[in-house]
């Protein structure tokens, strides 16, 4: 359904629904923009990750939405109202801190129990949420532990009970996984998106980690500068980022520079002229998995002349550094099923299908 | 071995020449009679001096009131403290240190000098009474010196540092997201103190209560110069009873009695301590 409000101008329809709207969010900390006029719309139980490098905004973002920062100009809809001015104890919002932020005096059951107390619930349902909130996140019997007594996965989970007791429509997340050992962060992962099926609150989860936003969003955005460089579904901003940045910071892709003129786009770096190319085009993205590695002098469309200049073994595929005739550097990566990777030194061929070049326009 | 042994040595010299031996002779006196002579004792095993302690209910009155008053500075102290604390914490690391400073600089000053201020602040002549009869909101000088309620200000003012000290440590320890949880679980400011803020912290208050405390019972200059003269505190009647009466061993008992009683606090202090 829509919704009608009235701004300077007037009534202005938006919709459909969204949970949670920012409009034009600007912040600034002395001299620095950390938020530039940014809006983002989060849907009623979507998962939602902000990513970004340090110094994107991303943390600025979510600070605000929990209530922690006030923006400079902007507004913050919560169902439509704004919520810009309203104290964090008084925003139906909660959030998971990077550093859990677990009460050190308190047990693990008065923690999670501590949101419901200041709310008033009765002491029964108190204690049957409680409980439930424990046994959800797997921690059954734990109740009468302080935090120190935890391990790091087990304070996440008491963090994250705590917070999801309070059933919040929109729960906020800060590096989530961060704090977590790699082996464990892969589980938690799954974990966390089953108890967002499961709860059906929103997610908005901050990052600096690409695959961390691409394994759990539904939607993400890439924050560069306090604004929103690229939203949408993971597979597609990976497949087609919008711009150089995007295209670097997701999967680090390769940029070519070059010029487009009259459909096709010439890239004197890489040695080769690509077809089909929209007008406005600046730089195209090619991804180091699109690429393929053929013998010098091999016969097919789509191909430029480069040497190996240094070659990483991964596991699972090789990482080829091919110097280009034109002087470009790209990184290929070669997989094992496709035989032994070339020598260093060695001269090929690298080429791509038509369809895997991303024309950038920024 | 030895070298620990030499860097322990002075530790324990120090332990036995300025805590053991002073104890051992105070108990010594304690247990002595009073003689007229110098030294004005004799060494006995008799329990004449505690027995005094026991009989006259004087001195147990001075011990009692001096409790009393030492409480009632280390609460004051602490209420007083928090805000201190909790405001230094918080500040810029640069301004920090800048209101660390100011909050020294007294000890800068001679003890007896801020006592004297106190008075010239306080006495009937005195500039409060001063400006409060120039200002026509009384017209004889208001009795603000000699009450019970000038030696507390003395005593707060003397001893708030030893109790900001420790709040100020824990205070700024604590994660500061731990206020930010709490509010974001519905706690307004207030709540989110008495709930987070203050449980957290609560060893050091108890340090900070402590180090008030412990020295504001045995406090003699304040309530002699400030304090009222019926208000007969430990300090006082231990200053009267070895310089004036020369009743060393009722003065000893009564030390001894003193040093006892402030230990159990810190015993229960450390079992806290040890607990958390």
């Amino acid at each position: 359904m829509p919704i009608q409000t009235f701004g300077p101008s007037g009534p202005t329809v938006i919709g459909p629904a969204a949970l949670l709207q920012a409009k034009a969010i600007t912040k600034r900390f002395g001299a620095t923009l950390a938020l530039d006029a940014l809006d983002l719309d989060i849907a009623d139980g979507e998962f939602f990750a902000l990513l970004g490098g340090s110094g994107s905004g991303k943390s600025t973002l979510l600070r605000i939405m929990a209530g922690f920062e006030t923006p400079d100009s902007g507004r913050l809809l919560l169902d439509g109202a704004d919520i810009a001015a309203t104290p964090p104890w008084a925003r139906p919002v909660n959030m998971m801190f990077q550093s859990y932020a677990l009460f050190p005096h308190l047990s693990v059951a008065d923690n999670v129990a501590y949101g419901l107390r200041r709310a008033g619930v009765a002491k029964a349902e108190t204690g049957a949420r409680v409980a439930a909130a424990l046994a959800m996140v797997g921690l059954a019997g734990f109740d009468r532990r302080k935090p120190h007594q935890l391990s790091g996965g087990q304070r996440q989970r008491v963090a994250l009970a705590r917070s999801l007791v309070m059933r919040p429509r929109l729960l906020l997340l800060d590096e989530p996984l961060g704090a977590l050992d790699a082996g464990l962060r892969e589980r938690t992962g799954f974990e966390l998106r089953a108890l967002q099926r499961e709860t059906g609150a929103a997610f908005v989860m901050v990052t600096h980690d690409q695959e961390e936003a691409l394994a759990l969003a539904d939607r993400v955005a890439v924050l560069d500068g306090g604004r929103i460089a690229q939203r949408g579904a993971p597979r597609a901003i990976y497949e087609r980022p919008a711009s150089r940045f995007v295209a670097r910071f997701l999967g680090a892709a390769n940029v070519l520079e070059g010029r487009a003129a009259d459909g096709a786009f010439d890239s004197a770096e890489a040695g080769a002229t690509f077809t089909d190319i929209p007008a406005g085009t600046v730089a195209l993205a090619l991804r180091p998995e699109r690429l393929r590695i053929l013998p010098p002098g091999a016969d097919e469309p789509n191909t430029a002349p480069g040497t190996v200049e240094d070659a990483a073994f991964r596991g699972d595929d090789t990482l080829l550094l091919i110097r280009m005739a034109g002087g470009a550097l790209l990184r290929v990566a070669h997989a094992e099923e496709d035989g032994a990777p070339p020598e260093r030194g060695a001269a090929v061929l690298v080429a791509w299908d038509a369809d895997d070049v991303v024309p950038l326009a920024s | 071995m030895i070298g620990r042994l030499l860097v322990l040595l002075p530790v324990w010299a120090w332990l036995l020449v300025f805590v053991a031996a002073p104890a051992a002779i105070l108990l010594a006196i304690a247990l002595g009679e009073a003689d007229s002579g110098i030294p004005p004792f004799r060494l006995a095993w008799s329990l004449a001096g505690f027995g005094m302690l026991v009989e006259d209910s004087y001195y147990l009155d001075a011990l009692l009131t001096a409790l009393r008053i030492a409480a009632m500075t280390a609460g004051c102290c602490l209420l007083i403290a928090y805000p201190m604390a909790m405001g230094i914490a918080r500040a810029a690391p640069g301004r920090r240190v800048l209101l660390l400073a100011a909050l020294m600089l007294p000890f800068w000053t001679g003890f007896l000098l801020r006592v004297g201020a106190w008075i010239g602040l306080l006495r009937d002549e005195g500039w409060i009474n001063g400006v409060l009869i120039s200002l026509g909101i009384t017209d004889a000088p208001l009795p603000l010196l000699y009450t019970e309620g000038a030696m507390l200000v003395g005593m707060v003012h003397a001893y708030l540092p030893f109790a900001v000290l420790p709040l100020f440590a824990a205070l700024v320890r604590l994660d500061p997201t731990l206020g930010e949880a709490a509010a974001d679980l519905g706690a307004r400011p207030a709540v989110a103190f008495v709930t987070v803020t203050l449980p957290a912290t609560l060893p050091a208050a108890i340090a900070a209560f402590l180090l008030v405390f412990i020295p504001a019972a045995g406090e003699f200059v304040i309530p002699e110069l400030m304090g009222p003269p019926e208000a007969q505190l430990v300090g006082r009647v231990l200053w009267q009873e070895f310089f004036q009466n020369r009743d060393w061993p009722v003065a000893a008992a009564l030390a001894v009695a003193l040093l006892v009683l402030l230990l159990v606090p810190i015993r229960l202090f450390q079992r806290l301590e040890a607990q958390s």
